[in-house]
């Protein structure tokens, strides 16, 4: 009997070395520092993978792993027959996060909904003004002109007018810049007259509380207890920031991080290869492509556009730019995956005889100079911008076209890009909402060479018929058929040659378990734990 | 002595005005603007442009613009970062204890290896020690630091496994910021490691933040020393009996140190400018990576305050070193 | 360069019995040069690195932007894998490293003494004049030097470049306007130790005008520690930009500067160290290379500067 306190010690030190070990912290290793937490204010990944995806939810989302809408904080919905009406039904009993700055004393309603969007969409929402640069993709989306008026019949009843239909609608609502705010939280600090807190302290519904963000250090989370799904099963998850992903690879390695973000497509070999590491890996939305420039002299001719593309070499492209078998080859706008893929479309074959005479029979004198612009640091669509401005460069030498290339800091390519200086830029596109639209509207529409977004400055009234239609009309098939037909006029046009659609990677120890690939290049790590 | 510091003084109004005026007229030249760079390739609405522009103040003249910084500068007002919306001098705050803490133990290690290595050699001139010590200083001081810092990570981190390959501390360990120091702050929290596991994140950086410095000190010093072994008093000294090492240490190297004294002071510039690759290569959350990132964002007020907080504090170091090498050397005092 | 005027130590001699003592300056100063070992490999080294520069076309074994794809990432001949006709190896588009090392030494070359000129000149000038007018013009131009030297180097270089967009010219200027404080400063300094000697007020009585005094009269006079300082801000061009060449803001692909191939193969240091070493060392070497030469320049010329570091 003496021995009891020892044991009851003993297994008190067991018990607790246990719980050290469930407590063992998830730490991601990420990119770059989030710009700051109040979603709604920026655009990039990285903010939205530290807020939208932790912080925050939104009345849908996007199942792990796919583009499919399913319920989050509306339990359910109902879409009027002429497609204007959108009435949303919202889960009751969902609580808002319990911080040391803020402690909510009711559950979430629809009023935190009307707050979230009307604060974006109402010059008069005393929030409206906080935000210096506004809402940038609040406005970029559209939805300004879009939403006729936000309103509740109930406190769980939201319901959404636009003012024309919409097909990509609901899955605009799964994006980050709609997620859920608590309305008590800002009232409260409007009252105190803290308003740039909610950028510092965010509150939310997600599966993690916000704890704290050292600036290119790290952002630390924990998991929210009374979350509606659940309680995530990794108690502390950490963002540990790691602008250069070599680095990150070693550290992953080293085991300072359990995930890392991003690594390098040919760094993919050596992970798979590695027994204590593995890759999780998925076709992602996104496009890396160079446009050509139709407005210029020589490309405007579509069969210099032909040649072009006739002389690029894709497979040796493809392969060294990203590895064997990490991309797939380019030929539409958009991935495969998507609806409307036009699967008649077909790169021509690699010809140089053939690109030497389009380029004769268009007049271009030899030793012609076209200008190339693009960016000096590596992203998702485009790991290596140099490497492949160079692979292009001698790809063209081969029929008599000189590229320039001009390597730019990010800002002044994308300024001077939209001005339509280049004859040609070399570009990426990842998806927000897996809707072909989101490709077609932003990139190539005649609107797009007005804000100068379409590089390419292509503006054909058939193809900008077909996408205009295709937003308006609501069934897939029929969407599917009208975004086919204007894929084959992209083809024949040729204002782009699509480089890839690149795999992405995620790195991972082996003991990660929960992890979904998001083919929007959203991370989320509610389900993630480490073993 | 005090005309001396009032007239010193003085002569720094005009030049912190004209850097206000030169960061302000750089970042404004540089083609593209915050707004532009925040959407990226989507779609900026010209009206939402014209608005964001009118908000920040940005569509108004330049001279405007720049009576309306210096006026908010005059209240203290240092502005927030269009990136981030969080205020220009709590990001500085918080990012510059990272970089001075490197910067200060770059020095320290330049500072003590420099110093003996100099010392020694002086005191064997011509040996092979000090043609040693004097070949790999000018090495030193032609190293490419970016490229220095890659193959020592390569080496130490990734070959040997004893170094850490970047960032500041494991994140294993949840430490709070209290101070901004690592190391003091490893050393509050009551983490078992944690101070050793700072160091040795601090000791590759540090390395080659501090190998320029390292060869420009351990150069001076010998020199300085070689001179001052001349000087009658350290004969005398000599003479008198004294043991050679307080000869030495004592006599010789603080008079030694006087120019030494300065070139520290103006190696805070370099060290600086050095920071910024250093940071970059080692992922450390210091000021160099902020500013040059804000550079790509057009992130104007972090561009015009960082640079202007730096710039004073490379001219407060040299202003105090001026003030302290007019103390020591009264002839430099009554000069113009 | 300019004809180096040697100065020495004893200045009491008259000019004739100076030349019945000593031989040809020319000669003192090779002398003086010889005596330094380092200086003399430093020459060595640079006599081969401008050789390499000036016959690139000769010298290299390949086209510097001849892709040979089939050969990608080939290590240097030493090693198991390596290919005669690729002695240092190919990087990552199967380029033959020793020929773009070759080819960008003429790069290295060209920045370095262009900026060196674009900065030495006005550089000159503005310290000539700060020297001369001590005023009103001296002082401000001490205070705008002030201004340039208290920003960061670096970063004011990355500003400068952001303005006039990456490109080899741009580089250029950019590095020649952040190394001109140290030119105003040390002709400044070196003039107004000049002008209280009396073959100035001499030369001031003699009715010189003033551009003469200034030119003729008293900068020749200032160029021993110009000398010196011109080839250290030489090597720190080179130094300077491969770093903005690193921050990916140097000369436009494919043009080989050693910076830049250094920045690109940084992907690749775990799989082909010998394109992130090989890069970084000759930038190294040749940079060393010249501070040696600037060393031995420094102790034949001006001995007086033999302790400034």
């Amino acid at each position: 009997m003496k021995l009891l306190p020892l044991q009851a010690a003993m297994a008190a030190v067991l018990l607790s070395a246990a719980a050290g070990l469930a407590a063992k912290p998830l730490v991601v290793c990420t990119e770059s520092s989030p710009e700051g937490f109040d979603i709604v204010q920026f655009t990039t990944a990285v903010t939205a993978d530290a807020s939208a995806e932790t912080v925050f939810n939104r009345l849908v989302d996007f199942k792990p792993g796919t583009t499919e809408i399913q319920p989050a904080l509306a339990e359910k919905w109902e879409i009027s027959a002429d497609g204007l009406t959108y009435t949303f039904h919202l889960r009751p009993g969902v609580k808002f996060h319990t911080t040391d700055y803020f402690k909510p004393t009711r559950e979430m309603n629809a009023d935190d909904v009307l707050w979230s969007i009307r604060r974006q969409l109402d010059p008069n929402h005393p929030w409206h003004d906080k935000s210096s640069v506004g809402f940038p993709y609040f406005e970029s989306m559209g939805f300004k002109d879009l939403l006729k008026s936000v309103e509740k019949t109930d406190d769980h009843t939201v319901v959404f007018t636009l003012t024309r239909p919409e097909a990509p609608f609901l899955r605009d609502l799964a994006m980050a810049f709609t997620s859920i705010y608590s309305a008590e939280y800002g009232d409260q600090l409007l009252k105190a007259g803290k308003t740039s807190d909610l950028n510092n302290k965010p509150i939310g519904t997600g599966a993690f509380i916000f704890q704290r963000y050292s600036k290119d250090a790290q952002v630390r989370f924990k998991a929210n207890p009374e979350y509606f799904r659940g309680k995530p099963p990794s108690d502390t998850l950490v963002f540990a920031i790691t602008p250069d992903n070599n680095v990150r690879l070693q550290k992953l390695r080293a085991n300072e991080c359990q995930v890392a973000l991003y690594p390098k497509p040919d760094s993919v070999e050596g992970i798979k290869a590695d027994p204590k590491l593995k890759v999780a890996e998925m076709e992602a939305l996104t496009t890396g492509y160079i446009s050509l420039n139709t407005e210029h002299k020589y490309l405007n001719d579509v069969r210099v556009r032909k040649a072009i593309s006739y002389a690029f070499d894709r497979q040796t492209h493809v392969n060294q730019l990203f590895g064997k078998g990490n991309a797939v080859i380019g030929v539409n706008p958009y991935p495969p995956t998507m609806l409307g893929y036009n699967t008649a479309n077909q790169n021509p074959p690699l010809d140089l005889d053939k690109a030497r005479a389009l380029i004769k029979e268009a007049g271009v004198p030899e030793g012609t100079v076209l200008t190339l612009f693009t960016r000096n640091g590596g992203g998702a669509t485009n790991p290596n911008p140099s490497l492949s401005a160079q692979l292009f460069q001698a790809d063209l030498a081969k029929i008599g076209l000189k590229v320039d290339i001009r390597v730019m800091e990010w800002a002044e390519m994308l300024s001077r890009a939209k001005k339509g200086e280049a004859d040609m830029v070399s570009a990426g596109w990842a998806s927000d909402n897996g809707d072909p639209d989101n490709f077609l509207s932003p990139l190539l529409s005649c609107d797009a060479v007005k804000s100068g977004e379409n590089y390419s400055r292509w503006c054909n009234k058939q193809f900008q018929d077909l996408i205009s239609k295709a937003r308006e009309v609501s069934a897939d098939t029929e969407r599917g058929a009208l975004y086919s037909q204007a894929l084959a006029v992209y083809d024949a046009e040729q204002p782009w040659i699509s480089i890839a659609h690149p795999k992405m990677f995620t790195a991972m120890r082996n003991n990660v378990e929960g992890y979904h690939i998001n083919p929007l290049t959203n991370n989320n790590f509610a389900t993630t734990q480490v073993k | 002595m005090f005309s001396f510091i009032a007239r010193r003084l003085g002569l720094l109004i005009p030049t912190f005005f004209g850097i206000t005026l030169l960061t302000f007229a750089l970042i404004r030249l540089i083609p593209g603007d915050p707004v532009e760079v925040m959407m990226g390739e989507r779609r900026v609405d010209p009206e939402m442009h014209a608005q964001a522009m009118e908000r920040l103040g940005l569509n108004k003249p330049l001279p405007a613009q720049y009576l309306d910084y210096v006026e908010k500068l005059a209240q203290g007002d240092l502005g927030e970062s269009l990136r981030t919306r969080e205020s220009v001098w709590n990001e500085f705050l918080t990012l510059f204890p990272a970089t001075l803490e490197l910067a200060i133990a770059a020095l320290f290690f330049a500072g003590i290896v420099g110093l003996l290595a100099g010392v020694i050699a002086a005191l064997k001139r011509g040996s092979l020690f000090d043609h040693g010590v004097m070949g790999i200083s000018l090495a030193g001081y032609s190293m490419p630091i970016f490229w220095w810092g890659l193959i020592l990570i390569m080496f130490f981190s990734v070959s040997l496994g004893w170094t850490p390959v970047s960032g500041r501390i494991d994140l294993l360990y949840d430490i709070e910021p209290k101070t901004g120091f690592m190391l003091i702050d490893t050393l509050l929290s009551d983490e078992e490691g944690a101070f050793k596991d700072a160091l040795m994140h601090l000791i590759l950086p540090a390395i080659v933040l501090g190998t320029i410095p390292l060869a420009v000190i351990a150069r001076m010093t010998r020199s300085s020393m070689l001179e001052v072994l001349r000087e009658d008093y350290i004969r005398t000294a000599r003479a008198k009996g004294l043991s050679p090492a307080r000869v030495v240490f004592v006599h010789g190297l603080r008079n030694a140190l006087i120019p030494v004294l300065t070139v520290f002071g103006l190696q805070v510039g370099t060290l600086l400018a050095g920071a910024v690759l250093t940071e970059t290569i080692f992922s450390w959350p210091g000021i160099g990576k902020w500013l040059i990132e804000a550079i790509g964002a057009r992130d104007y007020p972090v561009v015009q305050n960082g640079i202007l907080l730096i710039a004073c504090l490379v001219i407060l170091v040299n202003f105090v070193v001026d003030i302290l090498y007019g103390l020591a050397n009264p002839r430099i005092r009554h000069q113009r | 360069m300019t004809t180096p005027i040697p100065k020495t130590a004893t200045t009491t001699a008259s000019p004739i019995d100076q030349s019945l003592l000593y031989p040809s300056p020319y000669k003192e100063f090779w002398h003086a040069f010889s005596r330094n070992k380092g200086a003399v490999a430093g020459l060595a080294f640079m006599c081969v690195i401008v050789f390499c520069a000036l016959f690139a076309p000769w010298v290299a074994p390949h086209d510097p932007s001849e892709q040979y794809r089939e050969f990608l990432l080939t290590p240097p001949v030493w090693l198991e894998g390596g290919n005669w006709s690729f002695i240092l190896g190919t990087d990552e588009l199967g380029r033959d490293l020793l020929s773009r090392l070759i080819q960008g030494s003429r790069l290295s070359l060209l920045i370095g003494l262009s900026s060196v000129v674009i900065s030495l000149l006005p550089g000159v000038f503005l310290g000539l004049l700060a020297g001369f007018f001590p005023r009103l013009l001296g002082p401000s131009i001490m205070r705008l030097m002030d201004v340039m030297l208290a920003l960061p180097s670096l970063l004011l270089a990355v500003a400068i470049v952001a303005i006039l967009g990456p490109g080899l010219i741009n580089t250029v200027i950019a590095i020649a306007i952040v190394s001109l404080p140290s030119y105003v400063r040390l002709t400044r300094a070196a003039v107004m130790g000049e002008l209280n000697r009396d073959y100035v007020t001499a030369a001031r009585l003699a009715g010189a005008s003033l551009p003469r005094l200034m030119f003729i009269t008293v900068l020749p006079n200032c160029m021993a520690p110009l000398i010196v300082q011109a080839t250290l801000s030489f090597s720190s061009a080179i130094l300077d930009a491969a770093a903005l060449g690193f921050l990916g803001l140097g000369v436009q692909p494919p043009t080989p500067e050693w910076g830049t191939m250094l920045a690109s193969a940084r992907d690749y240091i775990e799989r082909a160290w010998w394109v992130v070493s090989l890069p970084g060392l000759t930038i190294l070497l040749s940079v060393l290379a010249i501070n040696l030469m600037g060393d031995g320049l420094r102790d034949a010329l001006d001995p007086k500067l033999k302790n400034a570091a």
